[in-house]
């Protein structure tokens, strides 16, 4: 199912649609297929103006009874009695719902826990939602009955017969769905021409036999809204593994990553390991610690270095963070959210790690923290902490989450020139034979000299340095002083990062009491925060700058008579501002169901 | 190049007497020795007394946090394999706390130098039990005398796929410079145990073979292609036994003359001899009561030194090996494989 929404994604993009995508899978890897547990579902957004993967959808898909159940009865498939409800369901009152219904047996319908033999009546779906019954599994099986597959390959190709029928259903040219077809099974030739075969005859039989349904015209993307490129459809690790290639060749560095495999992270390692043909050292420590410790052996050593992670990873990286606080290394550390804490819901999205992020370290140790918003932004962000890192010496963790790891969006392709400069931290010639690791630019930003370069030899520590000589002190003085050397450090960042803007409202009611009010949110709930003030008609401050806050984070807030910060959390950053500015009003809204945000339930929050 | 050169400008904070003076000392002139430039060589160490050791060498140098000094070595050396990199670390930094780092750096022979200092304490912390602490040892943390079994560092390593292992003495210099420096030319990762006296805490607790009087006759300094000779008057020699019905071989001490006499190996592949000899005399320290044949010497020197290929330069390898096949090889022209289209 996610092969088939992946594709289905792509080509709307390659079509040039806007997209947002939502993978919603089970942690286990074989969950019992029929099952209610077992149910992966993929959800898509697509036209223009896109913000979101959608709160209700207009087309579902149902594979199998438990599927239609899941996606009529939503987070409450599990209460016996339960029945279509507009809350909860996830698709609205006029949608399509295609069900294949040679996956309704007596044995399917057992399996999803059906009391009756008529899903429909008793889910109570209604009467507006029109439901197109077809028998996917049969006509997949007549359409490859003289490939020579067996039973269990033909099964597998069950997805496509509904991929070509939704290509139908939204009208997608088919040469175009074809090509990339071939492209996503370039590597097993051999199904390319049984797939090829069930695409097309989903797509015909979507028109030869006139479904009961009108096709969906999807509207052409704003292009006057857009920066003139390229674009394309990418996912929100591969966005951030390319974000480390490009920072890496625009500062003239190898780039190095020490990872361990965790949910989500993982495909930000599979990425980087595979990108050997941009002279991407990717390592698979033997733990998370030694991921992040060889990323600090090859900072100490002169290399862009990165560690990628999720938060149970965050946890167990802390000690050495706080190594590379100290020891002042450049250092990108990836945390790819999920649900928490422990081993919490590993596949699911949350914004919980952000006082992790913040302060989960021994001692006083400040790091720089930020946030992408979007899964295409990704790039934009893993290059920016490559570049705050080595113009700034510092550790920078940079925070997404399963929602942007696993989601895609639309992509515009720069070119490496278009790209801010970056200017790794050097070590000037006239210091040469009497170099030592306190010294400091005049931002305060030590110099960096590493292993190789003749006449800077010099001993690196995680023990407080003297502010001077740059070895070992315990003097009180000494340790205060360079407590606020570190957190300076930090501080004047905020000099080189982008200023906050806030997303004006485009509906002027000056009158309107929304006009002073601001929602507040920070990272992946742009899209949603974004649709949300739209519809209430109020601004939107979104943050991907933390820590440090933008320069104008006070002169900006104060400016509304109402802040209302929304996160996946129970208040995290809302804390956070709190803490900083006190005399802001600053409410809070807050969901941690690891699923991004409803539109509509902000909506009403706000609207109360 | 001279010992002074690799010794920086800090003063020396080991206790007087401490055994890690004298390897202080020895790695300035096994580095001397050597001849490669201060620049190019980096000393990476956690945390313990011997992870001080960085301060005093006139290197590039990185003292680091408890147990991570193999993680952080592996990734300098895997990065830049052209830099010479050693690591310093204590009983407790790499077997203990340290305990992965150390295996895994062993399994992928990433070409790395280990000073692991042995004195079978905590000594930084004051005196608390260490994993090579014997069976029965009373300390701090162990009023009553600890009930786990040891490590045996070289059983460890050579468990791990080590291709080189050797054992010294603080007190005796010259082989500890002959294990330094042979340690450097093995390429591959090289663990030195360095037997080291703790005066404050552990004083006397290799005073088996420290002992001047004693040592000839409690050690034995293997050298490769010569025969395993020992004894105050060079008497003994070793040779190997197999038990008829178990197969289990075993070495046996016979005179210097006797034909059965081995010749050292160091460059076997298989390990079981150099196990065998690894193992000798270890029993004396897995159980501090045990009943211990003290006829077996404690085998010093270069035990094992195997080539093989090292994970910094596999790595690198295959990075140059796609690079060489590869259509793309910048940033912009990965974009330009993309399926895109214009606005």
């Amino acid at each position: 199912m996610q092969l088939t929404g992946n594709m289905f994604a792509q080509l709307a993009a390659e079509l040039g649609h806007e997209i947002s995508t939502l993978p919603d899978f089970p942690a286990e890897i074989r969950a019992p297929q029929g099952t209610l547990g077992g149910v992966s579902g993929f959800q898509v957004e697509l036209g223009s103006d896109v913000y979101t993967p959608g709160d209700k959808a207009d087309v579902i898909v149902a594979m199998n009874a438990a599927a239609l159940k899941v996606c009529t009865l939503g987070s409450h498939f599990n209460h016996p009695q339960a029945h279509f409800d507009d809350e909860f369901a996830l698709y609205h009152r006029h949608a399509i719902v295609i069900v294949d219904t040679d996956a309704l047996t007596d044995k399917d319908l057992e399996k999803a826990l059906y009391h009756t033999d008529n899903p429909f009546t008793e889910l109570g779906i209604p009467e507006s939602v029109q439901i197109v019954p077809v028998p996917l599994t049969s006509l997949t099986k007549e359409a490859l009955k003289d490939s020579g597959m067996d039973n269990k390959a033909v099964l597998k190709c069950r997805n496509m017969f509904a991929l070509g029928l939704i290509y139908w259903l939204f009208d997608e040219p088919m040469e175009k769905a074809i090509h990339l077809l071939e492209e996503k099974f370039k590597k097993k030739p051999a199904l390319i021409a049984p797939n090829t075969k069930v695409i097309v005859d989903g797509y015909n039989y979507g028109q030869n036999l006139a479904l009961n349904t009108t096709q969906i015209r999807l509207e052409e993307l704003d292009a006057a809204n857009k920066q003139p490129g390229r674009y394309t459809s990418i996912a929100g690790n591969k966005a951030t593994a390319w974000g480390l290639i490009a920072a890496a060749q625009k500062a003239g560095k190898h780039l190095f990553l020490g990872s361990y495999p965790i949910t989500p992270a993982t495909d930000i390692l599979h990425e980087l390991a595979a990108r050997k043909d941009m002279n991407v050292m990717a390592i698979q420590a033997e733990d998370e610690i030694a991921g992040v410790c060889t990323a600090i052996g090859a900072a100490f050593a002169g290399d862009l270095a990165c560690t990628t992670t999720s938060g149970p990873g965050l946890s167990l990286k802390s000690e050495a963070i706080g190594l590379a606080v100290m020891a002042e290394l450049p250092l990108v550390i990836v945390d790819v959210q999920r649900g928490g804490p422990s081993t919490g819901l590993p596949t699911k999205t949350e914004q919980t790690d952000l006082m992790q992020a913040l302060y989960g370290r021994n001692g006083e140790c400040p790091a720089v923290v930020i946030a992408a918003s979007s899964s295409a932004n990704c790039f934009d962000f893993a290059y920016m902490a490559c570049k705050i890192a080595l113009e700034n010496m510092t550790p920078v963790i940079l925070l997404t989450d399963t929602y942007l790891a696993n989601g895609t969006g639309l992509w515009r392709v720069p070119t490496l020139e278009e790209l801010p400069a970056i200017h790794p931290q050097s070590v000037p010639e006239e210091l040469k034979g009497h170099f030592n690791p306190a010294l400091r630019d005049e931002r305060g930003v030590r110099y960096w000299a590493f292993p190789g370069m003749e006449g800077y030899e010099h001993r690196n520590i995680g023990l407080e340095r003297d502010a001077e000589k740059g070895t070992i002190s315990t003097n009180p003085e000494n340790h205060e002083h360079m407590v606020l050397a570190r957190k300076h450090k930090i501080e004047q960042i905020a000099n080189s990062i982008p200023e906050l803007k806030v997303i004006k409202s485009q509906i002027s009611n000056h009158k309107s009491k929304m006009s002073e009010t601001l929602l507040v949110g920070w990272g992946s709930t742009e899209g949603h925060l974004h649709a949300a003030a739209n519809a209430l008609g109020c601004d939107l401050a979104q943050f991907n700058y933390i820590c440090p806050l933008p320069r104008n984070t006070r002169e900006v807030l104060s400016q509304y008579k109402r802040i209302v910060v929304c996160e996946l959390n129970t208040g995290q950053f809302a804390t956070y501002l709190r803490a900083q500015f006190p005399e802001l009003p600053i409410e809070q809204y807050n969901e941690i169901k690891g699923q991004p945000f409803a539109v509509e339930r902000i909506v009403n929050h706000v609207k109360k | 190049m001279e010992a002074s050169q690799f010794k920086s400008d800090q003063y020396v904070r080991f206790c007087p007497g401490c055994g890690d003076h004298a390897i202080c000392m020895a790695l300035q002139k096994a580095m001397a020795q050597i001849g490669i430039p201060t620049h190019q060589v980096a000393v990476i160490s956690g945390i313990g007394c011997s992870s001080r050791m960085p301060h005093y060498l006139n290197t590039y140098g990185f003292n680091t946090i408890h147990g991570r000094g193999g993680a952080i070595a592996t990734g300098v050396k895997t990065s830049h394999p052209e830099i010479t990199v050693w690591q310093m670390s204590g009983d407790g930094d790499c077997l203990a706390i340290g305990g992965n780092h150390f295996i895994h750096e062993i399994r992928r022979n990433v070409d790395l130098n280990v000073c692991m200092f042995n004195n079978r304490i905590y000594g930084l912390t004051k005196g608390q039990y260490s994993p090579t602490s014997p069976k029965g040892f009373v300390s701090k943390s162990s009023p009553f005398g600890t009930v786990e079994r040891p490590f045996v560092p070289a059983q460890l390593v050579l468990g791990a796929g080590g291709t080189f292992f050797a054992r010294t003495l603080d007190v005796d210099m010259p082989t500890t410079v002959d294990c330094l420096v042979a340690a450097q030319q093995h390429k591959g990762c090289s663990i030195v145990e360095c037997l080291v006296n703790c005066v404050i805490f552990n004083n006397g607790t290799h005073a088996w073979i420290a002992d001047r009087e004693q040592r000839a006759e409690h050690s034995i300094i293997l050298k490769h292609g010569e025969k395993m000779i020992f004894g105050k008057d060079r008497d003994k020699g070793l040779a190997v036994e197999i038990d008829p019905v178990t197969f289990v071989p075993k070495i046996i001490v016979v005179p210097s003359d006797d034909p059965r006499v081995l010749t050292h190996d160091a460059t076997q592949p298989d390990p079981t001899l150099h196990r065998l000899l690894g193992l000798m005399g270890q029993d004396r320290i897995v159980n501090v009561n045990a009943e211990v044949d003290n006829e077996l010497p404690i085998a010093l020197g270069v035990i094992r030194s195997v080539e093989a290929d090292t994970y910094d330069q596999a790595v690198n390898r295959q990075i140059t090996e796609v690079r060489e096949k590869a259509k793309t090889k910048s940033f912009d022209e990965l974009t330009a494989t993309l399926d895109t289209f214009l606005l």
